[in-house]
């Protein structure tokens, strides 16, 4: 197995040499209190945000949106009005920004690149057996490199729980690298690589530490908690131990790496409680689409619903906003 | 009818485990209860008191750590040896507190029962007071006594063995480390005992003995900054001295267990507050989290 | 563009301030016969309120309305029915906590999150707790009999007002004993709040007396020959004058004094928690805490890493308003202790070690000082010694576990102490070893009902909170 060359030089080469070196780097990163880490979660979350730093919060978070639709029920027409929406979340307001990405499944990129065209707005696509990542190592390839030439800008991956909660760290670590791989694209820049840890599954934040520097370590642009089909999904002292880790991994190696929590996030108040957090637990350099994502899908509404009673100063209701 | 000269005994000071004469080279005349001249005793100095602090502070460390439940066979053992000197012990209360011997024999017993009962208490006492305290919170919480440290203990003047038992049984039971002052009038016991604690396991320092005047030694006791606590039972009817000392004792915050008003009856239970008054309650918490 | 959060003031009109204060005693607010003291908002230095200071005649007065409170009304009542008046009480701080808290904040300077959520909280739970005990002192493990001492004598510090009056007045009438109880001259008005609360609850008069002034007046209380018991909070040198003045007395005493807290991190400690419970240690409260981690003991080996995570920390912590939702760190509580504090820093600066604070605007008017830590402090400076109460760390090192024990115990004082590692066997070794009254082992700065608080050596004796809190008020 070769180290991937993001890592060359910080010292982390010779961690990925190795099972034996991967466990020890792994085992080997400070353990994380439990009850300590969701005391700080919960404290940042006592944050009052009013006025114009809420006005801001909110549309930060509208552009942090990859607003989401994994249903085995999706239709093409039912993706077409997501991507719509992604592009004019609030068709009343033409300054209300666009979201950063749509995300569904492999088979319905070509219809939401239709749509969104030359908007901005980023597909993204889960791939690799989502969202249980069991299969063949070759399927979960043919699956992303199919998302990738259909036009995925994003791929979201998950990895094999499997692998990792029985120690197996190099079988996980070769996965990610041979997706990261197949991300490529031959006319173009490759698609960017989430890697979803299916947090829930995980148990513990030392596993949620452990992992994250092991996907980041294989090359993944993203770190994401959550498929949104297993609970407890995102959390946010799940999401505080990510973001420490991202924060940590750049100290390191120079490179940043961005964060996504994905599921369960749905009122606006929430959300901005993760913006907080991205604000003092990484710092405001991830304050940003590039760097820090919500995977959600009613978390929209709330946020327009939220942003409309700032304009308007009087509270809406959700007759006045799209379902999609 | 023998011609034979007796060999008399040296009464010596007891401190960290040697038997050393006053560093002052003073003494004073001991006499029974009927005025004879029975012995010279150490008068102990200032000096002693201080070594004897040395001596108490350096055997605290190691005598606190020990399992409860050696303790507990030490000061067990402490009674079996004083049992086995009975004799010996009768005669010195006969001679110190001017009992009969029947009443002597029963004072004896009292303090070979009371160590039998400090004894037990070793692994007892962190059951009783500790506590497994229920916060509201996601924390275990545990409270258990420890030892206060170096006790100076100014013993009774009058109850020579079963008073000076009482009083230094239960401080060191629990793990610290003593300097008592006996009686002055009747320091023959406390002699004796210092004896019977050579010969019982008990590690030198844990217990240091000094014979001679409260009113001299206890003002350095009681001002002395590496003294965690003293026992003012010995000055009973003496409240200006009783007062002085607690006003010295208050520059480091000592512990204090006042003089009372009277000697007390040491037939009587002791109850727990003789080994509370040196306990402090430490409480540890930690995070229950996975 | 930045993520600056805007103001988010709570609201002071919840509470009223009147323009002066009487004294409470035997139920009634009353004028005093001393003279009076301004308490001002250390924040703004705005005057609150006039607020009398009691002279020794009104001392007597307040001692004499609680002997009688005691003789006629309190002794008798059996625990149930004094249990139900502290359950009431617990109950009307929990209905007026918000303006508790408000008012907490502005007479003290500390931020409105922690006056809102710990000290009103713990202030609400310690009643309820301490209630439930007046009806089950015989199950105490103090004999089948317990009775109470008769009038307490209790004298609180400024830095948790309210919170140490719940810790000194809810215990003290559970196990049957009346009380007057002297606030800080600082920070009276949490405590006149909390008279006109007793009132609401028809509380019996004479029951809990307040009086107000400064430390003549707390020195006629101790002195006075009608009470039984003195509780005292505060620094190490007044508890030692106190335990002068009783001697010779049958007056019982608690004392809960000064500390130089340790808190030690070995290299194997979760790391980022260990980060917040350091700042938790020493800034909570504007580090105005008698048991604050002031000495932070890392390991060698990841001292250089640590650091770095505690001032990149440091730096997000938001220093001003006290009344502002998102404050961390509020106003000093007084000119005279942030004079000391200043004090002390340049001692430490003179010593040698290296002074640093995160850039930190701070208001104009008021008393502020910014977080602050001292690196290569060692045992002999004065700031590793002495305790500053302030927002002031010093960082020592350490290469062993023996190392670490011995430099934490090296201090006259013995209040707590914190312990970091994952290995639980050291922490049971180090809690042990460390001659503290509370030993937090990945974690700092938690206080509960139920839970005993107090210290070894200097740092004073008897404990507060829990059954072991019973015993300073029954014989």
């Amino acid at each position: 197995m070769t180290a991937t060359p993001t890592i060359l030089g910080s010292g982390l080469d010779e961690v990925t040499r190795s099972e034996a070196s991967l466990r020890q780097f792994l085992h080997g990163l400070p353990g994380v209190d439990q009850v300590g880490a969701e005391a700080r979660a919960a404290g940042l979350g006592t944050r009052s945000i009013k006025t114009t730093a809420k006005a801001y919060a909110l549309d930060l978070a509208i552009r942090m949106v990859d607003l989401t639709t994994l249903e085995g029920a999706d239709t093409p027409g039912k993706v077409r009005a997501l991507a719509s929406k992604a592009m004019r979340p609030d068709p009343a307001d033409p300054d209300c920004p666009s979201v950063a990405a749509v995300c569904v499944y492999p088979d319905m990129v070509a219809t939401v690149r239709e749509t969104l065209g030359g908007s901005g707005v980023h597909i993204a696509a889960v791939a690799t057996a989502f969202p249980s990542g069991r299969a063949a190592l070759d399927i979960k390839l043919a699956d992303t490199a199919d998302a990738v030439e259909a036009g995925a800008d994003e791929i979201d991956m998950v990895i094999d729980r499997g692998a990792f909660l029985s120690g197996r760290y190099q079988q996980v670590y070769d996965e990610i690298v041979a997706v990261k791989a197949a991300c490529a694209r031959a006319d173009g820049p490759s698609a960017h690589l989430k890697v979803i840890f299916e947090t829930g599954e995980l148990q513990t934040y030392d596993n949620v530490r452990r992992v994250s520097w092991l996907a980041m370590m294989a090359g993944a642009d993203f770190i994401k908690t959550s498929t949104g089909k297993v609970q407890p999904a995102a959390t946010l002292p799940v999401t505080m131990i990510m973001l420490e880790a991202v924060r940590d991994f750049r100290e390191q190696t120079g490179r940043m790496i961005g964060v996504k929590p994905a599921g369960g996030i749905r009122t606006s108040k929430d959300a901005i409680k993760y913006l907080v957090m991205v604000n003092e637990v990484a710092g405001p350099d991830w304050l940003d689409p590039d760097w820090f994502r919500f995977g959600a899908s009613t978390l929209l509404n709330d946020l327009l619903m939220q942003r409309t009673k700032m304009t308007t100063g009087r509270y809406s209701g959700p007759d006045y906003f799209t379902l999609d | 009818m023998s011609d034979r000269i007796d060999v008399r005994k040296t009464y010596k000071l007891y401190i960290g485990g040697a038997f050393p004469r006053s560093e002052s080279a003073y003494s004073y005349e001991v006499r029974d209860s009927r005025g004879a001249f029975v012995a010279n005793a150490a008068l102990a100095s200032r000096k002693d008191a201080r070594d004897a602090v040395v001596a108490a502070r350096k055997a605290f460390g190691s005598w606190s750590a020990r399992t409860a439940y050696n303790r507990a066979q030490i000061l067990y053992r402490i009674a079996e040896v004083l049992e086995d000197r009975r004799p010996q012990f009768v005669q010195a209360v006969v001679q110190s507190e001017g009992l009969s011997s029947s009443k002597a024999e029963k004072v004896v017993d009292a303090a070979v029962d009371r160590l039998v009962w400090y004894a037990g208490w070793a692994d007892k006492i962190t059951q009783v007071l500790g506590s497994a305290n229920p916060v509201a919170g996601p924390f275990f919480n545990l409270s258990t006594p420890e030892p206060t440290g170096v006790v100076a203990v100014l013993a009774p003047q009058e109850s020579s063995l079963l008073g000076l038992i009482s009083v230094v049984a239960p401080v060191i039971v629990t793990g610290n480390t003593v300097v008592v002052v006996s009686s002055y009038d009747r320091p023959l016991p406390a002699v004796n005992l210092a004896e019977v604690l050579a010969t019982s396991d008990v590690p030198g320092g844990v217990v240091n003995l000094l014979t001679g005047s409260a009113a001299t030694v206890a003002p350095w006791l009681a001002a002395h900054m590496d003294v965690n606590a003293i026992d003012l039972t010995g000055v009973v009817g003496d409240a200006a001295l009783a007062t002085e000392l607690e006003v010295a004792a208050a520059d480091n915050l000592k512990r204090v267990r006042r003089a009372p008003a009277v000697e007390p009856d040491w037939s009587a239970d002791p109850g727990l507050e003789p080994m509370t008054t040196f306990l402090e309650i430490k409480t540890v918490w930690h995070p229950i989290g996975v | 563009m930045p993520f600056e959060y805007a103001p988010a003031p709570e609201s002071r009109s919840i509470v009223d301030i009147k323009a002066s204060y009487g004294l409470f005693i035997d139920g009634e607010f009353v004028d005093g016969h001393g003279k009076s003291f301004k308490t001002i908002s250390p924040s703004t230095e705005e005057v609150l309120a006039e607020v009398a200071e009691a002279d020794e005649a009104d001392v007597d007065a307040a001692v004499k309305a609680a002997r009688k409170a005691y003789d006629k009304v309190w002794s008798k009542l059996p625990g149930r029915e004094r249990a139900k008046y502290l359950y009431r009480i617990a109950r009307i701080i929990q209905e007026r906590s918000r303006e508790l808290a408000v008012l907490e904040s502005i007479d003290n300077g500390k931020p409105i999150k922690e006056s809102r959520d710990v000290d009103i909280p713990i202030v609400a739970a310690h009643f309820f707790y301490y209630a439930g005990w007046a009806d089950k002192l015989e199950y105490a493990g103090r004999g089948t009999d317990p009775q109470p001492l008769g009038v307490a004598g209790q004298i609180i510090p400024w830095n948790f007002p309210l919170l140490m009056l719940a810790w000194k007045i809810a215990p003290a009438l559970a196990c049957g004993n009346t009380v007057v109880l002297k606030p800080a001259e600082t920070t009276p008005l949490t405590a006149l709040l909390f008279a006109e609360i007793c009132q609401q609850a028809d509380l019996p008069p004479g029951v809990v007396n307040i009086i107000t002034g400064a430390g003549g007046t707390g020195q006629a209380l101790v002195a006075h020959r009608g009470i039984d018991k003195v509780a005292f909070t505060g620094s190490t040198e007044v508890g030692k004058a106190i335990a002068r003045t009783v001697a010779g007395t049958d007056k019982k005493v608690t004392l809960e004094l000064g500390g130089k807290a340790a808190n030690i991190v070995f290299d194997d400690a979760p790391l980022d928690q260990a980060v917040e419970g350091i700042v938790t240690g020493i800034f909570f409260n504007q580090g105005h805490v008698c048991c604050a981690g002031s000495r932070l003991l890392v390991q060698e080996s990841v001292a250089e890493e640590l650091l770095a995570r505690l001032k990149r920390r440091m730096s997000t912590l938001r220093v001003g308003d006290p009344l502002d939702k998102n404050t961390d760190i509020g106003a000093i509580n007084s000119a005279e202790q942030l004079a000391r504090i200043r004090e002390l820093s340049a001692i430490g600066e003179a010593e040698g070690a290296g002074r640093w604070s995160p850039e930190c605007e701070l208001p104009t008017t008021g008393f502020w000082f910014p977080p602050t830590l001292f690196t290569d402090v060692t045992q002999a400076h004065r700031i590793a010694r002495e305790e500053i109460f302030g927002p002031v760390l010093s960082v020592l090192t350490f290469r062993t576990p023996s190392e670490a024990v011995e430099k934490a115990n090296n201090t006259p004082y013995g209040l707590s102490a914190g312990v970091w590692t994952e290995k639980g066997s050291r922490i049971l070794s180090m809690a042990n070893q460390l001659r503290a009254g509370v030993v937090w082992a990945n974690t700092f700065n938690k206080f509960d009902p139920t839970s005993p608080f107090g210290g070894f050596k200097e740092s004073g004796y008897g404990r507060e909170g829990g059954r072991h809190g019973l015993e300073a008020y029954l014989k």
